[in-house]
């Protein structure tokens, strides 16, 4: 019972990291209908800019600063390689951002070389004991972390101006265009707070280890969460990365009980449920059914 | 006399046959047939390691035609074409490897055996990713493709009583037909001279069936797919069938291309699979020209040959090093041209280097008067 609840525990955890990507991949998807593959090198920038920053000015203004920092560079990306994309196929302007991460995994890589770097985390591999389950405190700073953001940004989307032009551009980009909102400015917007959440989540993905260039594939795991969720579905988007996560850690702790999956089958475990559900429900679990008008 | 044209008129097409030619002016008649002759005098011009690479470069075309059928053609993005290949390169090092080896091998050497069922086998695992694939659309099919290639390199890593397992690898198929090894030094030529007109050959038997296959009933639906697919269905396409026989067709071809493309090198392990390869396929069929045949293959031709350009580049641009340990070296030179070239060819070119070709050729047709 209490392997079980530690495993819970642990899935939230991970969870947590993938739904902070989720939701920057659901963003930018709402606001553009583009998926960027881009985001794992986003996620990676923004680690690297936090183990770089953390000697200097600490572990807590390192992190806001390279998510300031990842913004900025997602934000130039968008400038200069998607924007005179718009109005080109979908899988033409994704096939661009994979471009752009494949380019920008390696300058980033060059970065991390070959010594081990590390974000310099308050936690590392402490943990937490309520009665004989144990929990590590980077788990519970993760969900915490990931709460008050995705708090914040359905905050921001439900209060604030740019929140309400950036839900009306994605429901209607023509008419949101008609009222006067600048479409240009909820791109810019969006691709600034994906490349911020990224950088965010992998700082929590890195806590408690080092950085390497294998950490970009955690990025990628957020693809079938959001395929699971729903691409246009924000709630979905959470659900579903709290879900992969405890599944991922759920089958990493009893898969060695069968042994003909093969060790580290955990990792495709996403991908496996992506298919499941996929089979059953084409538009994911929250997703918006695309009705086609001919 | 239907078919025949009026001297000295030979763009005039009188029938559909002359419509529907494969080589429908002079001009791509002479060109094919200059291409030919210097692609098959090329051993006798070159290097052998650069026929090797050139070897590698057919194989490679052969399976960009393949992702450039689904992708191209049909319109079907997929990022799962490394999981493909992987499934035909096992098949046939299986297939023909060593009964009493490490790994598993059923002796079967012969090339004419082992080639077409690690197509088939390939096409079947295309079929049984169909039904998702018909189902979905777009960038959800892009994403399940590329869940694919995860599920795939974990298989491949895990069973290692066929693929020798991660870091290890296992030796690839064995050429022979009839019994006579095909790739081998003797008085004939080198390994490699011998290993080029191989695979030249079976590219241009493969890129033939491609370009007869486009322009069929199936190739017309499949472009008719592409374009909108309500709109093909509407006109009578069979969706779920054509986008079916689009991913069995491309696995055949990858499945091909795959078995072929480490018996050059003779060796291969599961790490081969991964995301990197389907990128550079992409990049092949995107950078070459999506939706021609011979696009495909120039894109092939142009990505295996890069990472030599790079190399050679070194020399004249002296801050690359050629060391791995520092930076920037040419392996990461390398990889970023490949993401900058799809993000530059996108933007500025979007049919590619046939683009280039088409404007090349739209030019000097209307010289003197190309403006």
């Amino acid at each position: 019972m209490t392997e079980l609840i530690e495993s819970l525990l642990r899935g939230l955890g991970t969870g947590s990291v993938y739904a902070l990507l989720a939701l920057g991949f659901v963003i930018i998807y709402k606001a553009t209908r583009v998926i960027s593959f881009a985001q794992p090198a986003f996620m990676l920038a923004g680690v690297v800019a936090v183990t770089y920053l953390t000697p200097t000015v600490g572990f807590w203004a390192a992190v806001p600063l390279a998510a300031a920092g990842t913004g900025l560079l997602a934000l130039g990306v968008e400038r200069t390689a998607v924007r005179p994309m718009v109005g080109r196929p979908a899988f033409v302007v994704a096939i661009i951002t994979l471009g752009v991460d494949v380019a920008v995994r390696v300058v980033v890589n060059a970065f991390i070389g070959l010594d081990v770097r590390h974000v310099g985390d308050p936690w590392g591999l402490r943990t937490l004991a309520v009665g004989p389950v144990e929990m590590q405190q980077r788990h519970l700073a993760a969900v915490v972390a990931a709460a008050l953001l995705v708090a914040g940004l359905f905050a921001f989307f439900r209060y604030t101006r740019t929140g309400l032009a950036m839900r009306a551009a994605a429901l209607d980009q023509e008419a949101a265009l008609a009222h006067g909102v600048s479409v240009g400015a909820v791109f810019a917007v969006s691709w600034a707070l994906a490349g911020g959440l990224a950088a965010v989540a992998g700082t929590f993905a890195a806590a408690g280890g080092s950085v390497d260039g294998a950490l970009w594939l955690i990025a990628l795991t957020a693809l079938p969460v959001i395929i699971l969720g729903g691409l246009d579905s924000l709630p979905g988007a959470v659900v579903g990365g709290l879900a992969v996560g405890v599944l991922q850690e759920l089958t990493a702790t009893y898969a060695n009980d069968v042994a003909w999956l093969g060790g580290n089958v955990s990792v495709i475990t996403p991908y496996v449920l992506m298919l499941v559900v996929l089979l059953v429900r084409p538009y994911g679990l929250f997703g918006t059914r695309e009705v086609e008008r001919v | 006399m239907i078919n025949s044209r009026p001297r000295g008129r030979p763009l005039l097409r009188t029938s559909y046959a002359q419509d529907l030619a494969l080589l429908d002016t002079p001009a791509k008649r002479w060109w094919t047939a200059a291409l030919l002759v210097l692609a098959f005098a090329l051993p006798f011009l070159l290097t052998d390691d650069l026929l090797q690479l050139l070897a590698v470069g057919c194989v490679a075309a052969i399976g960009a035609i393949g992702l450039g059928l689904v992708t191209g053609y049909a319109g079907q993005v997929s990022l799962g074409h490394a999981f493909f290949l992987g499934i035909g390169a096992y098949t046939a090092a299986a297939l023909s490897g060593d009964p009493d080896g490490r790994v598993i091998g059923f002796g079967v050497t012969d090339i004419a055996l082992w080639l077409p069922a690690a197509g088939l086998v390939a096409a079947l695992a295309g079929v049984l990713v169909a039904p998702l694939a018909t189902r979905l659309r777009g960038l959800y099919l892009a994403i399940v493709t590329l869940g694919l290639v995860f599920i795939g390199q974990h298989v491949f890593n895990e069973w290692s009583a066929l693929t020798g397992g991660a870091g290890v690898g296992r030796p690839a198929a064995t050429l022979e037909f009839l019994g006579r090894p095909l790739a081998v030094t003797d008085g004939l030529g080198t390994r490699d001279q011998k290993l080029f007109w191989l695979m030249l050959v079976l590219l241009v038997v493969f890129a033939v069936a491609a370009r007869n296959l486009a322009r069929s009933r199936i190739g017309r639906a499949f472009t008719a797919i592409r374009d909108r697919d309500i709109a093909a269905g509407v006109i009578g396409v069979n969706l779920p069938r054509y986008k079916t026989l689009a991913f069995a067709v491309s696995s055949f071809y990858a499945g091909c291309a795959g078995a072929l493309l480490y018996t050059v090198t003779g060796f291969f392990d599961p790490g081969s699979f991964s995301l990197l390869l389907s990128v550079q396929y992409i990049a092949m069929v995107l950078i070459g020209g999506a939706g021609t045949i011979s696009g495909a293959v120039a894109g092939a031709f142009f990505i295996t040959l890069l990472p030599r350009l790079t190399r050679e580049m070194q020399a004249w641009v002296p801050f690359i090093s050629t060391q791995p340990n520092e930076v920037p070296n040419v392996f990461q030179v390398e990889t970023i041209l490949y993401g900058v070239l799809i993000i530059v060819f996108l933007i500025f070119e979007p049919r590619g280097l046939f683009g280039l070709w088409v404007r090349a050729r739209a030019y000097w047709k209307a010289w003197p008067f190309s403006y």
